[in-house]
Order: C-alpha cells, then sequence, then structure tokens
C-alpha cells in the first residue's frame, strides 16, 4: 500500500514535470547560433556574452562553431531551419554566397539578425537586422578624446592594422576626420602593425627613433589594443613613460588594455564590444511580443573607457576573454 | 672540353667577389635609408643596451636571422621548411605556458628548444625516410602546427613575467642587446655544425646529387634529419626570442609568413633553392638586407600600402645581381671590353 | 626484301637519320609483315629507338622512305602515327597511375554525353575491350593498384584499340617476372593472330626466341640483316649483334692464372635479390680481375648494385676476408673496404657541383663518419696526390667535377674510391664514352691496380677489352650468370658462345 502511495506520487511528479516542461519550452524562445569560430580572443569574447545575454532573457541557444568554414555554417542554418527555431543569429565568414540558404529561412519564416559583419548587398532584403559596430565612430571618439587630453595641440604617430583591411580604412577615416579639424594635431607617422603585438612594437620602436629619442612624439594612436600594447614596450624600453611622456590611445577594449590603464600605461580605449547578441536579441523580443519590425540596422553602442574605471573593467572582463 | 672550361675562366673572377652584390645591396640600403632619416646611425645607450635605428636592423632581423640559419642548410639539402613559422607559434605557446609554472629559466628554455627539436624531427622523419617532398612534409606541421599552438594557448594571448624568459630580450651583454649575442651564437653553432664537422659537405653533396652520396657511403637519411632537426631547433630558439620580446605568447600571429622571410633571405644570400652550394654568412646577409629595408621603410614616412612594392623590388634587384644569366652577359662585357683595350 | 611481299605492312627504305656529330642510323632497311612478332635487337646504341621514333613520328628522319601498306607516310608527331593506326607502348608505362583504368583507356577520347564525361559508357567499353585480353579487372580502380604486367596490358589495348595496325612494343618485359611475361605474351599472340604487325624490342634472348617469328639486326646504325626467327642459331645472333665472327682460335694474351692462392677477398655465396637478378656464387682474389659480360639488360650492373648494397640482396651470403658480412647498404660496404664506380658516371657517380678535392675525398669522409673532418690540409694534398697520379686534366683540384671530359671525371671518381685505399672495387663500364686517349690510361690504370694486388671486379661491354685483362668472366644472360669462364677458355669466342647458349640447359638453376 506504501509502496503504491509511492508510486503514485512519482508517476504524478514525472506527469506533472513532463507537462510544465512542455509548457515552458513552449513559450521560451529558440535562436540558433551560427558562429565563425574562435580565431581571436574577442571572438571567444561574443560567444560567451552572446550565452550570458541569451539566459538573461531566458532564451535558449543553439550553438554552432563553424571554425571559419562557409560550408559549415551554411549547414548550421539548414539545421536550425529544420528544428524550427525562432530566429536565427549568423555571424558570416565571408560576405558572398549566401543567398540560397537565406533564402530557405525567409521561406520557412525565420528572421536572421546577422551580427557584426555584413554581407553583400544583393542579399539584404534575404536578413531582418544587422547589429554592427561603427568603426568610423570609433576612430573619430579616438581622436576627439586626444584633442581634449591635449588641448588640440599634437604630434601624432598612428599604428594602423592590417593594409587595406575595411576595418583599418575606417578606423583611420573617422581619426583624420577629426584631426582635421584641429590645425595642430599633426598625424607625423603612419605606419602598418598588422594589429599584432610584436609588429606595433616594432614599428613604434622605428617611430621613437626617427622622432629623436621620442620627444617629438606627443601621443600614440593604435587601431588596436594589441599593437598598443606592443607600442607601450616599446615605449618603456626607449626610457620614456607611457601615458605619460607619450599619450596612448586605442581601440577595442580588450582586458590587458584595462591592465595597462590601471598601471597608468594607457590613457584610453574606445570599446567594440563583444555583445552583439543583446541588441539582437531586444529586437527579436520586442518583434515577437508586438510585432515591431526591428530596424534594418542597429549600431552597438560605442563608448570611451578611461583610467578611472579601468580596474573594475578589467576583472569584470577578464572572464570573458 | 674545351668549351667548357671558357665560361669557368671568365667566371674566375667573380669567385673572388663572392657576395659582392648582397655586401653592396645592404650599403646602397644603409645610405639610403640614412639619406631619408639622418639620425639613421645616431647610436646612443639607453638602460644600458645600444638604442638606435641601425640597431634595431640587427636586434629586429634576429628572428629571421635565426631563421634563415635553420634553413640555410635544409635548403642546401635540396629541402625546404615552411613550418618554421608554426614552429614559432608552439615555441612561443610552450615558453608562454611553462613561464607561469615555478620551472627554472634553464629548464623552460631547455624544454623550448626540444619541442623545436621534436618538430624539426617529425619534419625530417617524413622527409628522409618515408620520401615526402618536402614542401608538402613540411606544410603538415605549417598548417597543424598553429593549431597545436592555439590549443596550448586556449586562443588567448598568453601573457606572463618571468625574469629567465624576460632576459632574451631585455638584457645586454657589453651594452650589445642579448638578443644578437644569441644570433652570433647560432651562428657559431651552426658553423661548428656544419663546417667544423664534415657534415656541411654532405649536405651539399646529398642536395647536388643524393643517389650518388648514398652510393659513396654517406647517410643521406640522418643528413637530411639532422638539417631539419637543426632548422626545428633554431626556429625554437626564434619563437623564444619573440615571445620574449612581447612578454607573451600569440599563436594566432607570432611567427606568421616568417617562413617566406627565411627563405627569402637564403635565396638573397645565394643558396639556390635546388639545393648544392650554401654560405651561412650570406645568409645572415640576406637576413640583415630584409630587416634593413623594414626598419628604412618605417622611418622613412612612405605609405604602408607601397612597402609590400618597395620590398619586391629590391629584392628583384638583388636576386637579378646574382643570377647566372646577368653574370654571364657581365663576364662577355669584360672580355669584350679587355679585347678592345 | 621484297617491298612487294604480299604481306608487307609498314616498309621502311634507306632511312638515315642524324643527330649533331652522331649518324644514328644510316640507310636501313625494315619490313614488318602483318600477322606477325618481329623483334628488333641491338646493342647500346645501335639505333633501335631512333627507328621507333622515326617510325612513330617523335623524330623526322633526314633520309629514306617509310610505306604504310605502300602509301609513303611521314607522321610529324605522335598523334599523327596514331592516326595512322601505329601505336608505342614504352617500357616505363606512359599512363597516369591516379586515374582510373576506363579513364586511361580513353584519355583524350572520353565519351561525352551532355556536355560531360559519360562515365558509365566508358567504364562498360572499357571492360569489354579488356575481355578481349582475359582480363576482368575493376576499370573504376586507379591505374597504379595494378601490376605493372596488368598496367602494360592496359597499355596495349589502349595503343591497339587506338590503332589496330602496326604495334610498337618497347621492351614492355623489362621489369616483368616470369608469370607476367607469360601474360603479355599471350597478349601479343592473341594479337597477331587478328593479323596485327608488332615490333617487339627486348634484351632478352629466351623471349625473342620464345614469341618472335622474325629478327631484324641492327649495329652502330646499320642494318646488320633480316632472319627468320626460327632459322637463326643463337650464336649467330649473338655474333650480328656483337658484330664479330665467332673465333674460338683466338688466342688469350693474358696467361697467368690460378696462381691466386690464400684466401679470396670477397666470396659470394648464392647472392641473388628476387626480380633483380639470380642468385650467383663466385669469388675475387687479391691481384685479380673478375670480368662481367653479357648484353645490355642482362643483370650485370644489378649485379653490382647488389653486391654494394644499392639494391641489396634478398638471399646468399656475403664472405669478406673470410669474415661472413651482411652488405645491407652502400655504408655496409664502404667500411668492408669495397668500392664502386657506377656505369651512369653523371647520375649515379659524380657530385656535380662540387670541386674535384671534394669528390675525391668524398668517399673516405663517409667511411672516417662526419665527426672525424679530414683537413682542409689533408685534402688538398689527397687531392693533388691522385690529379698527379691519375693525371686528371685540368689539375685544378678546385673546379667542379661537371667541368671535366667523361674520362677525367672517371679517373677523378677512381681516385675517390683509391683515397679509401680499397680492397675490392667494381667498376661498371669503366671505359664507356671516354675519349681514345683516356681509355688506353684506365685500362692501365685497371692493369696497374690489379698487379697492387686489389681484386678488382669489372664489366664491360667490350669484350676484347675483358679478355685483354681479365684472369676470369662470369658471363650473363637473361638476370642469371650462366658461365665462368677461366683460363683459355677466356676469349670473346667463348664468351659469345656462352651468351648464345640455350637457355633451357640451364634452367634448373634458376631460383628466381
Amino acid at each position: 500500500m506504501k509502496l503504491l502511495k509511492m508510486c503514485l506520487v512519482v508517476v504524478s511528479l514525472v506527469v506533472l514535470m513532463a507537462v510544465s516542461n512542455v509548457a515552458f519550452s513552449a513559450d521560451k524562445l529558440v535562436v540558433g547560433f551560427s558562429q565563425i569560430g574562435a580565431e581571436s580572443g574577442w571572438r571567444s569574447a561574443e560567444t560567451k556574452v552572446t550565452y550570458q545575454e541569451a539566459d538573461k532573457r531566458g532564451v535558449e541557444l543553439k550553438f554552432s562553431d563553424a571554425q571559419q568554414k562557409q560550408e559549415n555554417q551554411i549547414k548550421a542554418i539548414r539545421a536550425f531551419v529544420a528544428q524550427e527555431v525562432d530566429a536565427i543569429f549568423l555571424a558570416p565568414v565571408v560576405e558572398t554566397g549566401w543567398t540560397t540558404v537565406l533564402k530557405e529561412a525567409k521561406e520557412a519564416g525565420i528572421p536572421v539578425f546577422l551580427l557584426d559583419r555584413l554581407i553583400e548587398d544583393k542579399d539584404v532584403d534575404l536578413y531582418t537586422s544587422a547589429i554592427v559596430s561603427d568603426q568610423v565612430l570609433e576612430g573619430r571618439l579616438a581622436a576627439e578624446w586626444l584633442a581634449e587630453a591635449t588641448g588640440g595641440k599634437a604630434n601624432i604617430v598612428e599604428l594602423q592594422g592590417t593594409v587595406g583591411a575595411s576595418v583599418t580604412n575606417n578606423r583611420k577615416k573617422g581619426f583624420e576626420e577629426v584631426v582635421a579639424q584641429h590645425p595642430d594635431m599633426k598625424i607625423i607617422h603612419s605606419q602598418s602593425g598588422d594589429f599584432t603585438r610584436s609588429k606595433g612594437k616594432e614599428v613604434m620602436e622605428s617611430f621613437i627613433k626617427a622622432e629623436n629619442g621620442g620627444k617629438n612624439i606627443t601621443a600614440m594612436y593604435a587601431h588596436n589594443d594589441d599593437m598598443a600594447i606592443g607600442a607601450i614596450q616599446a615605449i618603456k624600453e626607449a626610457g620614456l613613460i607611457p601615458g605619460k611622456d607619450i599619450l596612448v590611445v586605442s581601440i577595442d577594449g580588450v582586458p590587458d588594455i584595462f591592465k595597462a590603464m590601471a598601471d597608468g600605461e594607457a590613457n584610453a580605449t574606445v570599446e567594440l564590444t563583444p555583445n552583439m547578441a543583446g541588441p539582437a536579441l531586444d529586437a527579436l523580443i520586442k518583434f515577437k511580443a508586438d510585432g515591431v519590425a526591428p530596424p534594418k540596422v542597429i549600431q552597438t553602442e560605442t563608448k570611451v573607457y578611461l583610467p578611472d574605471t579601468a580596474q573594475a573593467e578589467y576583472d569584470r572582463r577578464k572572464e570573458l576573454y | 672540353m674545351k668549351q667548357s672550361s671558357d665560361p669557368m675562366s671568365s667566371k674566375k673572377p667573380f669567385r673572388v667577389f663572392r657576395g659582392l652584390p648582397q655586401l653592396s645591396m645592404l650599403v646602397l640600403i644603409l645610405i639610403i635609408n640614412v639619406i631619408n632619416s639622418p639620425s639613421f646611425f645616431n647610436v646612443t645607450i639607453q638602460d644600458g643596451r645600444l638604442f638606435g635605428s641601425i640597431i634595431d636592423v640587427f636586434y629586429r632581423g634576429v628572428p629571421v636571422a635565426i631563421l634563415a640559419l635553420g634553413m640555410t642548410p635544409v635548403i642546401a639539402t635540396g629541402g625546404i621548411d615552411l613550418s618554421v613559422g608554426a614552429v614559432i607559434a608552439i615555441a612561443g605557446a610552450v615558453t608562454a605556458s611553462l613561464a607561469q609554472t615555478d620551472l627554472a629559466g634553464w629548464q623552460i628554455i631547455s624544454l623550448v628548444l626540444m619541442t623545436g627539436l621534436a618538430c624539426g624531427l617529425w619534419n625530417g622523419l617524413l622527409v628522409a625516410w618515408l620520401g615526402i617532398q618536402p614542401f608538402v612534409a613540411t606544410l603538415i606541421l605549417m598548417v597543424s602546427g598553429r593549431g597545436m599552438a592555439q590549443m596550448i594557448t586556449e586562443g588567448k594571448i598568453l601573457t606572463f613575467t618571468n625574469p629567465a624568459v624576460d632576459f632574451i630580450s631585455r638584457s645586454a651583454f657589453l651594452t650589445v642587446p642579448t638578443a644578437i649575442i644569441i644570433m652570433l651564437a647560432v651562428l657559431l653553432m651552426g658553423w661548428v655544425l656544419l663546417r667544423g664537422t664534415a657534415l656541411g659537405m654532405f649536405v651539399e653533396a646529398t642536395g647536388i646529387n643524393r643517389v650518388a652520396s648514398t652510393n659513396v657511403g654517406v647517410k643521406t637519411g640522418a643528413v637530411l634529419t639532422t638539417v631539419y632537426m637543426w632548422c626545428g631547433f633554431c626556429a625554437a630558439i626564434a619563437g623564444l626570442i619573440i615571445t620574449s620580446d612581447i612578454r607573451g605568447a600569440d599563436a594566432n600571429n607570432a611567427g606568421l609568413w616568417l617562413e617566406m622571410d627565411a627563405i627569402l633571405a637564403v635565396v638573397i644570400g645565394g643558396t639556390s633553392l635546388l639545393g648544392g652550394r650554401f654560405s651561412l654568412g650570406f645568409s645572415l646577409l640576406g637576413a640583415l638586407i630584409i630587416q634593413a629595408m623594414n626598419t628604412g621603410i618605417l622611418v622613412s614616412g612612405f605609405k604602408p600600402e607601397l612597402n609590400y612594392i618597395v620590398k619586391a623590388l629590391v629584392v628583384l634587384a638583388v636576386l637579378c645581381a646574382q643570377s647566372p644569366a646577368l653574370r654571364i652577359f657581365m663576364a662577355k662585357l669584360g672580355q669584350k671590353r679587355r679585347a678592345a683595350s | 626484301m621484297a617491298l612487294y611481299d604480299a604481306n608487307a605492312l609498314l616498309v621502311v627504305r634507306g632511312l638515315s637519320k642524324e643527330f649533331p656529330g652522331v649518324k644514328a642510323l644510316t640507310d636501313v632497311d625494315f619490313t614488318l609483315r602483318s600477322g606477325e612478332v618481329h623483334a628488333l635487337l641491338g646493342e647500346n646504341g645501335a639505333g633501335k629507338s631512333t627507328l621507333i621514333k622515326c617510325i612513330s613520328g617523335v623524330y623526322k628522319r633526314d633520309g629514306g622512305a617509310v610505306f604504310l601498306d605502300g602509301q609513303l607516310i611521314s607522321p610529324a608527331s605522335v598523334e599523327e602515327a596514331q592516326r595512322l593506326r601505329i601505336g608505342v607502348v614504352y617500357q616505363e608505362v606512359n599512363l597516369l597511375p591516379n586515374r582510373s583504368v576506363a579513364e586511361n583507356l580513353f584519355l583524350g577520347r572520353q565519351p561525352i554525353r551532355f556536355g560531360l564525361v559519360d562515365v558509365k559508357t566508358m567504364r562498360h567499353k572499357a571492360r569489354e575491350i579488356l575481355r578481349r585480353y582475359n582480363l576482368e579487372i575493376d576499370v573504376s580502380e586507379n591505374l597504379d593498384r595494378f601490376s605493372v604486367a596488368v598496367q602494360q596490358i592496359i597499355a596495349i589495348a589502349r595503343a591497339v584499340d587506338l590503332s589496330a595496325k602496326v604495334l610498337i612494343l618497347d621492351e614492355p618485359t623489362a621489369s616483368l617476372d616470369r608469370h607476367e611475361v607469360a601474360m603479355v605474351f599471350d597478349v601479343m599472340r592473341v594479337l597477331r593472330d587478328k593479323g596485327i604487325g608488332i615490333i617487339f624490342i627486348t634484351h632478352f634472348l629466351d623471349q625473342v626466341y620464345e614469341v618472335t617469328d622474325r629478327i631484324t639486326v641492327l649495329r652502330n646504325g646499320y642494318l646488320v640483316g633480316e632472319r627468320k626467327t626460327a632459322e637463326l642459331p643463337r650464336i649467330e645472333l649473338v655474333s650480328m649483334m656483337l658484330g664479330r665472327e665467332l673465333d674460338d682460335k683466338a688466342q688469350r694474351v693474358k696467361t697467368q692464372l690460378d696462381q691466386f692462392g690464400g684466401e679470396p677477398v670477397v666470396r659470394f655465396q648464392s647472392l641473388g635479390k628476387r626480380g633483380v637478378v639470380s642468385p650467383f656464387s663466385f669469388e675475387v682474389r687479391g691481384g685479380e680481375i673478375l670480368g662481367v659480360a653479357g648484353l645490355l639488360g642482362a643483370g650485370r650492373t644489378e649485379t653490382a648494385k647488389t653486391i654494394f648494397g644499392i639494391t641489396p640482396a634478398d638471399f646468399g651470403e656475403v664472405v669478406a676476408s673470410g669474415r661472413k658480412v651482411s652488405v645491407k647498404s652502400p655504408v655496409d660496404a664502404v667500411k668492408l673496404d669495397f668500392g664502386y664506380c657506377p656505369e651512369d658516371r653523371k647520375v649515379e657517380g659524380i657530385i656535380g657541383d662540387l670541386s674535384i678535392r671534394e669528390n675525391i675525398i668524398l668517399a673516405l669522409q663517409a667511411k672516417k663518419g662526419w665527426l672525424k673532418p679530414i683537413t682542409k690540409g689533408e685534402q688538398e694534398k689527397l687531392a693533388d696526390y691522385y690529379i698527379d697520379k691519375l693525371k686528371i686534366r685540368p689539375a685544378d683540384r678546385e673546379k667542379p667535377i661537371q667541368l671535366l671530359s667523361g674520362g677525367n671525371q672517371q679517373k677523378a671518381l677512381l681516385a675517390r674510391w683509391l683515397a679509401t685505399n680499397p680492397r675490392f672495387l667494381i667498376l661498371d663500364e669503366p671505359t664507356r664514352g671516354i675519349d681514345v686517349g683516356a681509355h688506353a690510361e684506365i685500362i692501365k690504370l685497371i692493369e696497374e691496380l690489379c698487379g697492387e694486388g686489389l681484386a678488382l671486379l669489372v664489366i664491360s661491354s667490350e669484350l676484347e677489352e675483358i679478355v685483354s685483362y681479365a684472369t676470369r668472366v662470369s658471363v650473363m644472360r637473361d638476370r642469371k650468370h650462366i658461365r665462368e669462364l677461366t683460363g683459355s677458355e677466356v676469349t670473346v669466342g667463348h664468351i659469345m658462345k656462352a651468351i648464345a647458349s640455350d637457355a633451357k640447359e640451364g634452367e634448373h638453376e634458376t631460383v628466381v
């Protein structure tokens, strides 16, 4: 009798759980995320943040790592369509070749959000919304900060990214726009450091030597933080104090630059947020709830970080990257 | 065999000047550099180390120079090692991960060097015993090696502070940066290994005619394995220096494309990609030419887009200067002039 | 020879071909009838391959005429010859190893359907073709999955399918074992019975007598004669090929023999390698020259390479200075104080870009090991000593060896081994491609070395030369050492007789 009772309780519990589970998953959004890979620290952080943001909003995330291969991404999208997810997040590895698979998603009525990168213009109708950062604005903010910090008077050396990359061109353009408005701000040297620490260091060393041991240089602007970190080492080895003798401003917001700022060796960084998924999820939820169509392009927030918050930011980020 | 002795006698005056094209090119580049940037030869002492653009040519040239020293005998056997860039990444990753432990400096360094030797052994076995073409055999490690390095660093830039590793790039001996001393030490080691023994001649013999070398009792398989191990060893040293320089291991970028610079340095140094005669000293000179160019361009203020073009033109000039066709042409010209006078 | 032979298929008249400095063919006649297998024979430089190439459109003839079915033809390319229905199959299968059998059969003429290769039809047709040769194989497999014999047959099938009239087989059996040879012969017989004319080039006399109907012999670019196989005794064939009348009376100049008591320097006991050289046994004593004679392709160089560990033996044993030893590589051989001057000096002997000095000391250095380098001074002394002793010209030790004449290269290679202080030296065609002056010098050197007590094994195609210096001669045929001639038997005549002797006599010796 006791046994029977027990059984009954167990069975009813199981049934109850099953029912509640069904009910739960019915109103929980499911999003498929096709990520490029884990080729950089920023990319890994983007993946982690996407999980966190999905959790925060009670969204179930199906994740697929394409290992830099488009065919893997196409496969993943097809699988997401077959599983009838509520939306697909795609960080496309290349710009072309998406027409067929995105049509399939569109016909299945699944909205597609592009994260961080765009695809070619002819496919513009095939995705719902693109979440991108404004790289020109990033360059502009870096220059504006520098103009303020130096009172509009500075000899600047610039460490460019890889020659020909669109990020390099945009971050250069935005920076130059602002510099042009200040007659006493000059870019006295500009060379490519290939986005790497070692090249950043090597290029900075040569700038220092070309400019009277660095005494003519007011500030250094790097297209990414890694080059800035290399350059900081070069400045130190030349017997100068980075952040003081030569101001250091860069873009990206990786943990190591916050550490450098906390140590007083760097002055500012413009964050390229790894949180592309947050805005996308918000737009999706709004769309599902009220039927409000998301805007075609969603700009992520671009923010300048300064040494005062550096230690806190470093502690917050070091787990992400 | 009269006709065969003729080109020889006309080549004779060039024997004396072997290395002239390389040396004159280096001098020319340095002259252009100093015109572009008058302070190019200014040398001061900073933190007890020599400091100046000309020192940078040597200091920044160290990784490629060491790679070229490793690559030279490999190319002399008619082979090639495409994996050195990846080995740098592996060595860097190993260095960075060991630098975070409490291992002593000498232990870290010997483990890293052993990693390089193991990579070289792998290449050597593929080439010598399985008979895989060197280009393909070393391509395997070139592709997979960077992946291994990324696995070790978990895709991050591993930073560290370790006095022993720092020592490599931070210190100086009689004001000469340690990295430059290391480069000279590698040159000396290479010389002792290859020219202090009969290995150098076996390497050349194997590269020129492996069948004939085997037939006289040269253990060509062992010769090949040894040179690939030497190359891996050198790549590991270069990896240590690069990692020490930025105090971090960047598996994605460390040593990327450096194999190409190293091969170029060897070729500029006059070793034929078909194998045969080699000279470590000239390969070193080749590496310095490349770096003198790089540093010069950085200081010059050219647009970075122009860098590659300038570099290509200089390389073209050096290679033309040592092409056999041009030599014969010059020799003929000389003969005509002599005949005229 | 009737130009009007009713069966005449391919008729060559007065063909001449000259290369700069060499007359490769002079006024050669040749007649191939339909339904026959016709052997084209001759020693090195006889002009066999030049003739073939003139017929098959690789070379343009300088003079003479070629008729096919009574029509004058002058194919300007292999493709044109193919269209005229003349097909050639070479020793090294000239197909694509990593493509399927079917693709190889239809290469360049794949059946096309809807603009794509019609794989199904192609495979079906391929299977049909090969069935005619009793070959039931999976035609979708890559060619290199099959044995060389099967590949040969596929190459033949392709050639026949392309052009079913004249089939030229250039040493198709050179690398096949006996069973595989039988397979190819079956195919040849089938084709012959269909009326195809087959020209068959081989170095194996037994195969000539086994499968051919008629023989044409060339020598030094001239036609020696055409005979019916059944009517031509072996000895006469050998005599035609070597260009000598059989003369048993020719007296041997060298008379000293069997005075070499004591231990032989080296003794080989049933040494052999499967598919390369049948087991042989002989010994060489100090101060003695053992000659090795035989026709081209008889296995002479293979013997040398087996002894020297380049193609190490599968079975048998080597006794050096009374001790049983194993020679698995040249390294072992060099340690035993052996030396080997190869036949192909350029490819297997000299290190072209290295200097005379380095070439001379290389073997000694290899023997000493890399850790004990010979100093520059010693190297120069050694090099100068041998340059002087062997009169190597030019007497510039730093000159790259490739700039030397053939004779001087040969002397430098001899010096290379002499520097190692050898006890047993193998010389493979030491006088080939060497001008007259150096030729005499090298012969003199060989005799001097012998006089100094060295044990020598000398391979040569020059029978007079061998007879003049050898104490004994081992005669080879079809990869076998068939006779050892000693004493008064060492004459050109005896060697020729031995080469021509019927294979069946010695068949039981064969192990391979």
